[in-house]
């Protein structure tokens, strides 16, 4: 396998103007002579989707959800980033650029974030022109606020709900073209194989999860926009259903994978509060404009909060990053976190939990200052936990959030699989090592609605794609094999549940694949992985059959395919020699405990070849240039 | 903390299914209700019993995949809260539970707790958008909105379609649902040119799909987790009203168009 | 491939798709019919209460208001056609949509717990064919004269006392009051909000002056016959 990242070159400024130029165009009646499967429907699948059937595709869109409104994108609160500048603060596309790759900490593609920047200016226009409700000063002119530590008012919202406010922007486009026949909607339906034939990807399988009907769906080419795999770690916040299995299973027919051990842990959510838990609830960061964190100075203090005075708490934070204090990026407060917590000094009834204190702010600005600004995250907060964090300082710790990594794409957005483009959350461009809060919304819309409907058609005007059928032997033997599989799950007959597996594999991977990593216990997650996994085909247990609604099964599916993702990702772990973002590797920091990226050996992407199962896959290395935004220790002392 | 549940079983939307009833004693107050379920699915699997099939995604209130009726009131006892946010705590020890799905002729019953809510997304089909091609748009700052305005859109586009209006309401009506989308829209200078032929295609939509009438009587308003008001409905019968009567014979123009 | 397509949320609606109901044929224009008809009906009523409320001006006052409206017959075969009109109507919509009604939920929740909606709105579907009812009576008592007491047509005065002065009958007109202005304490207000009227400020106000309009007609209609029993209003005046 060869990398190629058909990056254009030439100045990073004009360099997606010349690559659409240079793109090949498709014949505006050729169009709809060309089958397009978009598998997902959230912000980026749902616009390709939408655009592709606008531009005169015959487009088949896929999800596994009862309608394509509820894809996790919709999930989103805190905003999109937008270099429109409208604030005067010194913004714009080079700085929204800048940011992006320097908070990635070095480790994306520069001329893809580039593109990025660029295109973030076409999202708001197109979502305000869609009818996006958001927020507006009463001059009526768009409404911004600086989020995730940005020094500019970049980020456009609509109250706590942006990411469910593109998403029915996206969603609306996709019906008005569902409407109009262009495009076919498959809702409850999973992706779960992909069809390589002479090298490019021409279909895929899918289960019908109300009947159990396996069928085959032939295209031209394949679009994957099937979000993150965060769930691996069984708790985090992404949606129950989110899952890897469209892109692994892309994966194991000769997709290169890429990053799959740079993942996001988003300091401010719920804390576990019991083995039930299913998932954890995120809360936005921007509470921690005006919330301190802070612990008990003495382990194991069980004190009230408010019986522990001033001069025995322990603003860390604070402390340790004078200039930045609460407000330093998500790795970064993530990690201090767990450091403080690791000492014993955790508060709550799991010990595992830090505060985050209204108190002075409330002292200082009034609770109903507090209230208009946050009035909405402290309900739902009290309707969780039942505590009033107008009284009580708020409990908080870090989760599982965001997946930079996925399957590694070119600048064309298209996977070592020709003809297979991966979009959104789904694919490892843009974040790097961490990305910034307010920019995943940005990027699956960039890829989406500007980026894929171009590259796409260059690929359908530069190929010759001979007619295939659902016949063709390569259909068959995916669909014996998914039909095979289906019935290994029901006929296995263990003692154990899915969800007690995964919970178990989610346990190994948050412990040894988490915050913080080490060589040894990566070494022992991947042994032990493989052993849970064997005792997963042994002894797990799923109930009823294939021909009806079946829960048990779906989850088996998907997570029998996190068993060897989150293996992939131990081994990525563990051959990255060096911290980065949200990659820490406890040997690889500095003597006061900040990570300690090794520019010389790891200025690269990984990218993962399947080898077979069982067998290492190997791992190739595109390296990054740094022409523009040159390398630097990120420091927020 | 013990409960006793009569959850709806139906094997599929032809069969018939009928309530069952299941114990368990390993609940805790401060699980949500789904994961309660989850908890006694676990249970009855260990006893060889099929799990219960409940709609469930985002689990934070905001994907409207969940929804059933817990003892008579839709997503439960706490107002603007969905099943996935709805603790125990609301609950007594020892409490009987009665869990049925969502009911309209609409929402067919696909499996126990879950239904097909896939005539919400016709309707939105039928003229739920503003037709704005990829790559057309002026700048977003061209468009002044007054502040009051957009918000009153924004709550109206807060709507999770969960379908929580239609189960309350004792003619299964879809008006909060259709009237949310048509105002969203309506309130925005995006969604003028569109206004009338958007009315008239909603509203015929949501009838052809067999909901029932508005009777104005709030159960819908009432356990809308989004606090959609039915000022909404108001406005889509307004805008109904009006388009109906300003609509014109369709001509040959109007053809070439479509 | 068959199963896919039957199970697909959104296939192409497209306005041919989407049912090109007329107005009238829609929920929204049934319950627009039902507004219009029914504020018709409960103008009607007001006019139809000042009239009755002369009784306590007397035999004399009371007989000639009645002379007076049979001299105009007019005004009587007018508002008598319009009426006719209008229940017509309201009732046919009634009929659809009770139809629509059952057919929307043809299988009843095992449990359902009211969350905020008022006895009387919930009763609509009841309160209105009981007053229907009623009205018949109504006309055959004192109108027609086959209500079954004494009746004279050129004394209503003396109709009216002889009709309540039974008891069981007087009870009955105070409870189909009673229905009546339960109708109308939702009906009122969902006059405005069916024709798409709602405004945050008003809107609670138009609900609390239904009320207060529905109580009063309940009072002045219920004050003749308790009247009458009580021997406030009597034959002996004569």
């Amino acid at each position: 396998m060869k990398l190629d990242s058909r990056i254009p070159g030439g100045p990073i400024e004009t360099a997606w103007d010349r690559c659409r130029f240079e793109n090949k165009l498709v014949n505006p009646a050729n169009k709809r002579k060309y089958e397009v499967i978009v598998v997902g429907s959230g912000l980026a699948g749902g616009s390709a989707a939408a655009t592709l059937g606008e531009l005169g595709y015959n487009v088949k869109c896929f999800c596994f959800q009862d309608s394509p409104r509820r894809a996790h994108s919709i999930a989103a609160q805190g905003g999109i980033n937008a270099a429109k500048n409208y604030q005067n603060d010194g913004d714009s596309i080079y700085r929204l650029f800048y940011d992006t790759v320097k908070g990635g900490d070095f480790r994306a593609r520069e001329y893809n974030v580039y593109r990025l920047a660029q295109n973030s200016v076409n999202i708001i226009d197109q979502a305000v022109a869609q009818g996006v409700p958001f927020a507006r000063e009463y001059g009526g002119t768009l409404a911004n606020r600086s989020f995730g530590g940005a020094q500019v008012s970049r980020t456009f919202y609509a109250r706590g709900q942006t990411g469910q406010q593109l998403l029915l922007g996206a969603y609306q486009g996709l019906e008005r073209q569902i409407d109009a026949g262009r495009v076919t909607m498959f809702p409850r339906t999973e992706m779960l194989d992909l069809v390589v034939i002479d090298g490019k990807a021409r279909g895929i399988i899918t289960r019908n999860l109300v009947t159990g009907a396996i069928e085959t769906h032939v295209a031209d080419a394949v679009i994957l926009g099937t979000g993150g795999y965060g769930n691996v770690y069984y708790l985090s916040t992404n949606a129950k259903g989110s899952n890897c299995t469209a892109i692994w299973r892309a994966y194991k027919r000769g997709a290169a994978f890429g990053n799959p051990c740079f993942t996001q842990i988003h300091p401010t959510c719920i804390p576990v509060s019991g083995d039930y838990q299913s998932k954890l609830t995120l809360m936005s960061e921007s509470l921690r404009n005006d919330g301190r964190i802070w612990v008990p100075l003495k382990q194991g203090d069980k004190r009230s909060p408010s019986q522990i005075p001033e001069n025995e708490r322990d603003y860390y934070l604070e402390r340790r990053y004078p200039s930045f204090g609460n407000l330093v990026p998500r790795d970064v407060a993530s990690r201090n976190a767990k450091a403080v917590c690791d000492e014993g000094r955790g508060v709550g009834e799991t010990a595992l939990g830090v505060y985050l204190d209204f108190g002075a702010s409330i002292q200082r600005l009034g609770e109903d200052k507090i209230r208009e600004r946050y009035g909405n995250l402290f309900e739902m907060y009290q309707r969780i936990t039942d505590e009033n964090p107008y009284k009580v300082p708020m409990r908080i710790y870090p989760a599982i959030h965001y997946t930079m990594g996925g399957l590694w794409v070119d600048y064309q957005l298209q996977s070592t699989i020709p003809g297979l483009f991966v979009i959104g959350e789904a694919n490892f461009s843009d974040h790097g090592a961490n990305r910034l809060g307010a920019s995943a919304l940005m990027q699956g819309l960039s890829d989406g609605y500007f980026i894929v409907p171009y590259t796409l058609g260059n690929y359908l005007a530069g190929t010759q794609l001979d007619k295939v059928s659902d016949s063709a032997p390569e259909f068959q033997a995916a669909l014996s094999g998914v039909q095979d599989r289906t019935k290994q799950f029901l006929n296995i007959n263990g003692s154990r549940t899915v969800d007690s597996f995964h919970r178990e594999l989610g346990k190994i991977m948050w412990d040894e694949c988490g915050m913080a990593r080490t060589a040894q216990g990566l070494e022992s997650a991947i042994s032990r992985i493989q052993s849970l996994r064997e005792e997963f085909w042994q002894n797990v247990k799923v109930l009823g059959k294939n021909e009806e609604i079946n829960q048990s099964l779906e989850k088996a599916g998907r997570v029998a395919d996190f068993f060897e993702l989150g293996e992939l990702m131990c081994r990525d772990a563990l051959t990255r020699n060096e911290s980065c973002g949200g990659h820490f590797r406890e040997e690889y920091q500095t003597p006061d405990g900040e990570a300690m990226r090794d520019d010389d050996n790891f200025s690269h992407a990984s990218a993962w070849e399947y080898q077979g199962d069982n067998v290492t896959p190997v791992l190739h290395k595109e390296q990054l240039e740094f022409h523009y935004v040159h390398p630097s220790q990120r420091s927020y002392k | 903390m013990r409960l006793t549940f009569h959850i709806w079983r139906q094997p599929n939307t032809g069969a018939p299914g009928k309530m069952e009833r299941y114990e368990s004693a390993n609940m805790n107050p401060d699980m949500s209700m789904l994961e309660a379920l989850d908890v006694l699915n676990e249970e009855l699997m260990g006893k060889g019993t099929e799990p219960v099939v409940f709609e469930h995604d985002c689990r934070e209130g905001i994907c409207g995949s969940c929804g059933f009726m817990i003892n008579g009131v839709a997503h439960g006892p706490q107002s603007k809260t969905t099943v996935c946010q709805l603790t125990l705590r609301h609950f007594k020890d020892g409490e009987e539970l009665y869990l049925e799905p969502w009911r309209a002729n609409s929402f067919p019953v696909l499996k126990d707790l879950m239904v097909d809510r896939s005539a919400f997304d016709r309707i939105i089909a039928a003229g739920g958008y503003v037709s704005v091609p990829a790559g057309s748009p002026q700048d977003a700052n061209a468009l002044l909105i007054p502040k009051t305005e957009a918000d009153r859109a924004m709550d109206a586009a807060a709507c999770i379609g969960c379908g929580a209006c239609v189960a309350a309401c004792p003619n299964a009506s879809a008006s909060l649902f259709t009237g949310a989308k048509i105002s969203h829209l309506g309130l925005l200078p995006q969604g003028q040119p569109e206004r009338n032929e958007r009315a008239l295609r909603m509203v015929r939509q949501m009838n052809g799909e067999g909901f029932g009438q508005c009777g104005n009587i709030g159960e819908c308003e009432a356990v809308c987790p989004k606090g959609i008001t039915l000022e909404n409905i108001a406005r889509m019968n307004a805008d109904f009203l009006k388009a109906s009567v300003c609509e014109r014979p369709k001509s040959g123009a109007a053809e070439d168009a479509a | 491939m068959e199963l896919t397509q039957k199970n697909m949320s959104t296939s192409a609606v497209g306005i041919a798709g989407a049912p090109n109901l007329r107005f009238w044929n829609t929920t929204n224009g049934k319950k627009a019919i039902m507004a219009v008809t029914g504020v018709i009906l409960a103008g009607f009523l007001v006019g139809h209460l000042l009239g009755n409320l002369q009784i306590f001006l007397g035999r004399d006052a009371f007989n000639r208001y009645a002379e007076n409206l049979h001299n105009l017959p007019a005004l009587v075969w007018g508002t008598r056609v319009v009426l006719l009109l209008a229940v017509g109507l309201h009732i046919w919509s009634t009929v659809q949509l009770a139809d629509r009604k059952s057919s929307a939920r043809p299988v009843a929740y095992q449990k359902y717990t009211p969350q905020t909606s008022t006895y009387a709105s919930r009763t609509m579907y009841m309160s209105g064919p009981i007053v229907a009812a009623f009205i018949v009576y109504h006309l055959m008592h004192f109108t027609f004269g086959t209500g079954g007491t004494e009746y004279h047509y050129y004394d209503p005065y003396g109709n009216v006392v002889a009709g309540f002065k039974v008891l069981p009958i007087a009870l009955a007109y105070v409870v189909a009051m009673g229905l009546l202005s339960m109708h109308l304490r939702h009906g009122l207000w969902s006059f405005f909000q069916s024709l798409g009227l709602n405004h945050p400020a008003y809107t609670p106000k138009l609900k609390g002056a239904a009320a207060v309009i529905a109580v009063l007609i309940f009072l002045g209609f219920a004050s003749i016959p308790v009247a009458v029993l009580l021997g406030a209003v009597k034959q002996d005046i004569f």
